[in-house]
């Protein structure tokens, strides 16, 4: 075990491995822009469809089976079906990690404006908002505290998932971890492991800060 | 490419033993998991329950603990246990008891003090009020806790194959690596699917069960 920490230390250590072609920043970035586009590209459906979903307050029971069965869909197998398909590598995990990430901006969406008070919306009702004025106006700044909240755990949820690209031929940092146990140098397989997670936390505290900072001030509590 | 179709019966019917040798494994991983969790996640969410900041920082552990990748946590945990089912093991455990921690906590913190007190009043015991009262009105929340964690851990076995030990992950990566077999890795899915949704029903049904007075009778 020993060995293996001092070979994840020496891996770690050197700067070739960090700053090469294809080294870890690039990895790094790479796996960065893969976690924005898949992200980014199921919040351009998802987000809208819930807040629409929750503002109509039809489907609920949509939602919650789409928000449950996805929980059991294996990623792996989107990425290797991708894959069968010819979609390698990059593509397919940005598919694969967009479908994964969906569900929970969907239930985040909905739930949020579903959720506004009822008192509030009457209220902008009264005051003679058309509906679209009363959803823009009044339930999504009342959402954004619990879609912000979805959007943070999906980001960090497909950092955690890209990893499971390089199964299929992708890059990111799963990478290095594919690699490691390819060619039993465990040393790299943990350094691998250590800087996912890593990022992860990196990634999560950064978006705790965003998350304090897009909520509306009156509804920031203490 | 033709003669490899998205989905197959003939498959499933000429593969049946695999699939069921393969499903067995996942179920029986994904129970051992869950059921080693929650004997962990519900004493230790007893103990903490009553101490507000412990109680704090525990969720707090456990919601990092859960942003590690399972890839990498399979990862870290291959060199220290070695390759096979044990590294899966732990480290599914390590996921469902963070999802069970936090659901038990939340229900354990949303008992009534007033009923505590009532209970007490009529002349329940510490032990009393513990079992009676306080886990009897935790148990939707840990129910629910329960489905979520099997549900995710019969999806997360999968990566298990990453060390060697993968259930229905195996049947996957075998098709991927034998001519993108489309067949195999999609009736592994399919499978993965049906699983999650039918101990996700057990379980429902267990805790309708167990706690006749959700439901309201008139």
């Amino acid at each position: 075990m020993s060995s293996v920490l001092a070979e994840a230390l020496r891996y770690l250590n050197d700067p070739l491995v960090w700053t090469r072609p294809r080294g870890l920043l690039d990895l790094t970035g790479q796996h960065l822009v893969m976690t924005l586009a898949a992200v980014g590209a199921a919040a351009a459906l998802a987000l809208p469809l819930g807040a629409w979903l929750g503002h109509s307050g039809r489907g609920s029971g949509l939602v919650v089976a789409i928000s449950n069965t996805s929980r059991a869909l294996p990623t792996l197998a989107i990425i290797l079906l991708l894959a069968t398909a010819g979609l390698f590598g990059n593509t397919a995990t940005v598919i694969a990690a967009g479908i994964f990430a969906a569900p929970v901006l969907l239930a985040g969406a909905y739930d949020g404006v579903r959720g506004a008070d009822r008192a509030a919306r009457d209220a902008a009702r009264g005051l003679g908002y058309s509906p679209a004025g009363v959803l823009w106006r009044v339930e999504v700044p009342l959402a954004v505290p619990l879609v912000a909240a979805g959007v943070r755990t999906a980001i960090v949820q497909v950092v955690a998932t890209i990893p499971l690209a390089a199964l299929a031929g992708g890059g990111g940092l799963g990478q290095v971890i594919q690699l490691g146990m390819g060619t039993q140098r465990y040393g790299q397989v943990l350094a691998g492991g250590v800087l996912v997670a890593a990022l992860c936390l990196v990634v999560d505290g950064v978006l705790a800060v965003a998350q304090r900072m897009v909520t509306p001030r009156a509804l920031r509590d203490a | 490419m033709p003669g490899n179709p998205w989905f197959s019966w003939s498959w499933v019917a000429d593969n049946a033993d695999l699939l069921a040798t393969r499903t067995w494994q996942h179920l029986l991983l994904t129970l051992e998991a869950v059921a080693i969790a929650a004997t962990i996640a519900v004493p230790l969410a007893l103990l903490v329950v009553r101490r507000r900041r412990l109680a704090a920082s525990v969720v707090g552990v456990a919601a990092v603990l859960y942003t590690v990748p399972s890839l990498a946590l399979f990862a870290i945990l291959a060199p220290v246990l070695g390759i096979g089912r044990t590294p899966v093991l732990v480290g599914l455990v390590a996921y469902a008891l963070l999802v069970l921690l936090r659901q038990t906590l939340a229900g354990l913190q949303s008992v009534d003090p007033a009923v505590l007190d009532a209970a007490r009043g009529v002349g329940y015991g510490p032990v009393q009020v513990t079992a009676r009262v306080r886990l009897a009105a935790a148990l939707p929340a840990v129910v629910s806790g329960l489905r979520l964690a099997t549900v995710s851990t019969v999806a997360l076995v999968t990566v298990g194959v990453v060390v060697g030990y993968g259930g229905l992950g195996q049947l996957m990566f075998e098709g991927f690596r034998n001519n993108f077999h489309r067949a195999e890795i999609s009736a592994a899915a399919l499978a993965c699917l049906l699983l999650a949704f039918l101990l996700d029903v057990a379980l429902w049904a267990a805790g309708r069960a167990l706690t006749p007075w959700t439901r309201r009778t008139t």
